[in-house]
C-alpha cells in the first residue's frame, strides 16, 4: 500500500531521515517510534507530502506520490495530530465534515456520516454535534480529531502523536477505541509515538528509529524477545523488558486444562503480567483460570508456566 | 416583553447614545435657546450655515469610503506578506507601517494638500493612508495568531492554499483583524473632523469655524456630535466582535 525506498530528507547539514526503506501492507498498524529528533515525525509527513523527500522515492498504491496533487493525496489519507488541531471556529460536526465537504459530498450524506462517526467514537451525536471545540474535554477533542481523520473513509490513517496531550485514562480509552476501529475496518494505520507502552499495545509492527535510520522493525513480541542490540533493549525498557513481554501474552496459552487451584479465577484474556502480579500479591504458585465471558473454569496456571508453555499432556 | 429584558435594554448604552446622536444631528436648532443661555455673549450661538444632518452624512461618507479603501489595501498587503511568496517583503512593510504610524494625522493632511489640492479627495486619500497602518498590523498579527497545529491539519487534510486561507486563517484572524479595523475607523472619525481644514465638508467644520471666530458654542456643537459618532461606532464594533467570536472560550 505504501512503499518507501531509500527515502531521505535533509534540513541544511542535518539528515533528519537517512535512507529509510519500509513497505507498509494493507491493514497493518505500523507504529514509528523513537526519541525526539529520531526523524519519526518527518518520516510520517513524507507519506502525505507535508514534508517533501529529497532522496529516494515514496510509492502509494504503486504510484510515486509526486504524481498525485498534494491535496488529492492528502484527502485519501486521514490525518490526526494532538487535540490543538481542531478548527476552533467550527462546531464538532463541521470539523468532522472537513474532508467530505472538500470532496463535495451531498449534505445528507455528510450529516449521516458525522452521526455515524460520533457514535463510533462514543460521543452522543445530539449532545456533541453543535458544540465548539473549547466546550469539550481533551479526550473528547481527540475523539473528534480521530473522527475527522476517518470521515471520508480514507485508505490510510496517519497519526502524529495523537494522544500525546491526554491524561492516562483518556489515552487508554482512546487506544482501545483505535484498536477496535482498526480490527473492524482493516484500515492501514501509520502512527508516530514516543510512548513505548502505546506502541506495544497498538502496533502490529513497530519501527524503531534513531537519527533518521531504522534500527529494528518487527512485531512487538519480536522486538522484545529478540532486540537487535543494546539500544533496542534499552529503548524497550531495559530491566522492564521482561515484564513488557509478559504483558503482550494472554494467560490462555499457558493454561493446564483440567487442573484446579483455590481462589478467585483469572479471566483467560488477562495477560501473563497480570498473572505474575496475582502470584506475588496472593503468595501462591498456582492460579485458577476461567473463561472471561462464561465464567467457566478452564484450568490452572502454574508459576513456572510464565517462562514457557506447559508440555502437552 | 418581560421586565428583566426591558431592564437589560435600558442598561445597554448603544440605543441611548444612537438616539442622542440622531436627536442632535436633526434637532440641533431646538437647542438654540440652551446655547444662547450658555453663551450669552455670542450673537449667533448656533451653527446654522449647514444642517448637522448634512454634515454628519458627509462625514460618515468620507470615513466609510476611506476606511473601505484602507481595509481592502491593508488586508491585501497584510495577507501578501504572510504568504510564502511575499515573505521577503514583510520587513519592508512592517518598517513602513511603523514609520507611518509615528506621523501625526494632521501632518498627513498637510502633506496631501500641496500634492492633490483642497477638497474631499485629499482628505479621503490622507485618511485612507493613515487608516491603513492599524489594519496592516492587525492583519499580520491576526494571521500570526492562528495556531500552528490548525495550519498543519488544514494542509494535512488536503485543503488547498486558498481554502486554507479562506476557511481557517481569515476566520480565525477575524477577531484580531476586527480590532484593527475598529481602531482604524475610530481614528478616521476623529481625523475626518480635522480634514475640514483642507476643505472637506465634515463635522469638523463648525469646530474650525468656531475656533477661527472665537465661537465656543460652534466648537462645542461640532465636538459633541463627532464624539457621539465615535462612541456609537465603537460600541457597534464591540457588538460585531462578540457576534463573530462566538466560538471563542470567552462567554
Amino acid at each position: 500500500m505504501i512503499e518507501l525506498r531509500e527515502v531521505g530528507k535533509s534540513y541544511g547539514a542535518v539528515r533528519a531521515v537517512d535512507g529509510v526503506s519500509l513497505t507498509i501492507e494493507r491493514a497493518e498498524f505500523v507504529v514509528l517510534i523513537g526519541a525526539s529528533g529520531s526523524g519519526k515525525s518527518t518520516l510520517l509527513k513524507m507519506i502525505n507530502r507535508l514534508v517533501e523527500h529529497d532522496q529516494g522515492m515514496v510509492l502509494f498504491q504503486g504510484a510515486q506520490i509526486r504524481t498525485f496533487k498534494p491535496e488529492d493525496l492528502r484527502r485519501r489519507m486521514g490525518y490526526a495530530i494532538q487535540s490543538i488541531g481542531l478548527f476552533p471556529h467550527w462546531t464538532v460536526a463541521h470539523n468532522i465534515a472537513t474532508v467530505p465537504r472538500l470532496l463535495g459530498w451531498p449534505s445528507e450524506r455528510i450529516a449521516a456520516r458525522v452521526d455515524d462517526l460520533l457514535v463510533l467514537l462514543d460521543l452522543e451525536p445530539a449532545l456533541y454535534r453543535e458544540r465548539y471545540p473549547h466546550q469539550l474535554s481533551g479526550g473528547q477533542q481527540q475523539r473528534v480529531g480521530v473522527a475527522r481523520a476517518l470521515a471520508a473513509d480514507p485508505e490510510v490513517l496517519l497519526m502524529d502523536e495523537p494522544f500525546g496531550a491526554l491524561d492516562p485514562i483518556s489515552r487508554h480509552a482512546l487506544q482501545n477505541e483505535l484498536v477496535r476501529i482498526h480490527t473492524a475496518s482493516r484500515k492501514t494505520i501509520v502512527m508516530v509515538t514516543h510512548d513505548v507502552g502505546e506502541a506495544l499495545r497498538l502496533a502490529t509492527r513497530i519501527v524503531l528509529l534513531d537519527r533518521g535510520r531504522i534500527v529494528q522493525a518487527g512485531t512487538p513480541a519480536q522486538l522484545l524477545a529478540h532486540p537487535a542490540d543494546d539500544f533496542v533493549r534499552e529503548f524497550f525498557g531495559g530491566d522492564e523488558l521482561g515484564l513488557r513481554l509478559l504483558a503482550l501474552q494472554p494467560v490462555a496459552g499457558r493454561v493446564q486444562a483440567g487442573e484446579s487451584a483455590p481462589g478467585e479465577p483469572l479471566p483467560h484474556t488477562a495477560s501473563l503480567r497480570d498473572a505474575l502480579a496475582q502470584f506475588v500479591s496472593r503468595r501462591v504458585s498456582r492460579l485458577p483460570v476461567a473463561d472471561a465471558t462464561s465464567g467457566r473454569v478452564l484450568g490452572a496456571i502454574h508459576f513456572g508456566d510464565l517462562l514457557a508453555p506447559p508440555p502437552p499432556p | 416583553m418581560t421586565w428583566p429584558r426591558l431592564g437589560c435594554l435600558l442598561r445597554d448604552p448603544l440605543p441611548w447614545l444612537a438616539t442622542a446622536l440622531v436627536l442632535l444631528a436633526w434637532g440641533m436648532p431646538w437647542f438654540k435657546p440652551l446655547f444662547a443661555a450658555l453663551f450669552p455673549e455670542l450673537d449667533r450661538p448656533l451653527y446654522e450655515q449647514e444642517s448637522f444632518a448634512a454634515l454628519l452624512a458627509s462625514h460618515l461618507a468620507i470615513v466609510a469610503a476611506s476606511s473601505a479603501l484602507s481595509l481592502v489595501v491593508g488586508v491585501a498587503a497584510g495577507l501578501f506578506v504572510t504568504r510564502h511568496a511575499g515573505r521577503e517583503f514583510r520587513p519592508l512593510v512592517e518598517t513602513l507601517v511603523a514609520i507611518g504610524q509615528t506621523v501625526p494625522p494632521v501632518a498627513v493632511l498637510a502633506l496631501a494638500v500641496p500634492l492633490i489640492g483642497f477638497g474631499a479627495l485629499p482628505a479621503l486619500i490622507a485618511l485612507a493612508l493613515y487608516g491603513l497602518l492599524p489594519i496592516v498590523r492587525a492583519t499580520i498579527a491576526g494571521i500570526e495568531s492562528v495556531p500552528r497545529g490548525v495550519l498543519e491539519v488544514a494542509d494535512g487534510l488536503g485543503l488547498t492554499q486558498l481554502q486554507r486561507l479562506l476557511r481557517t486563517e481569515l476566520p480565525l484572524a477575524l477577531p484580531v483583524l476586527l480590532a484593527g479595523v475598529r481602531s482604524s475607523v475610530i481614528i478616521n472619525i476623529g481625523t475626518a473632523a480635522i480634514a475640514s481644514t483642507v476643505g472637506a465638508r465634515t463635522l469638523g467644520l463648525p469646530i474650525i469655524v468656531g475656533l477661527a471666530g472665537f465661537n465656543t458654542a460652534y466648537v462645542l456643537q461640532g465636538a459633541v456630535v463627532v464624539a457621539l459618532v465615535a462612541v456609537v461606532v465603537d460600541l457597534g464594533f464591540e457588538r460585531l466582535g462578540s457576534r463573530w467570536g462566538r466560538w471563542r472560550a470567552t462567554v
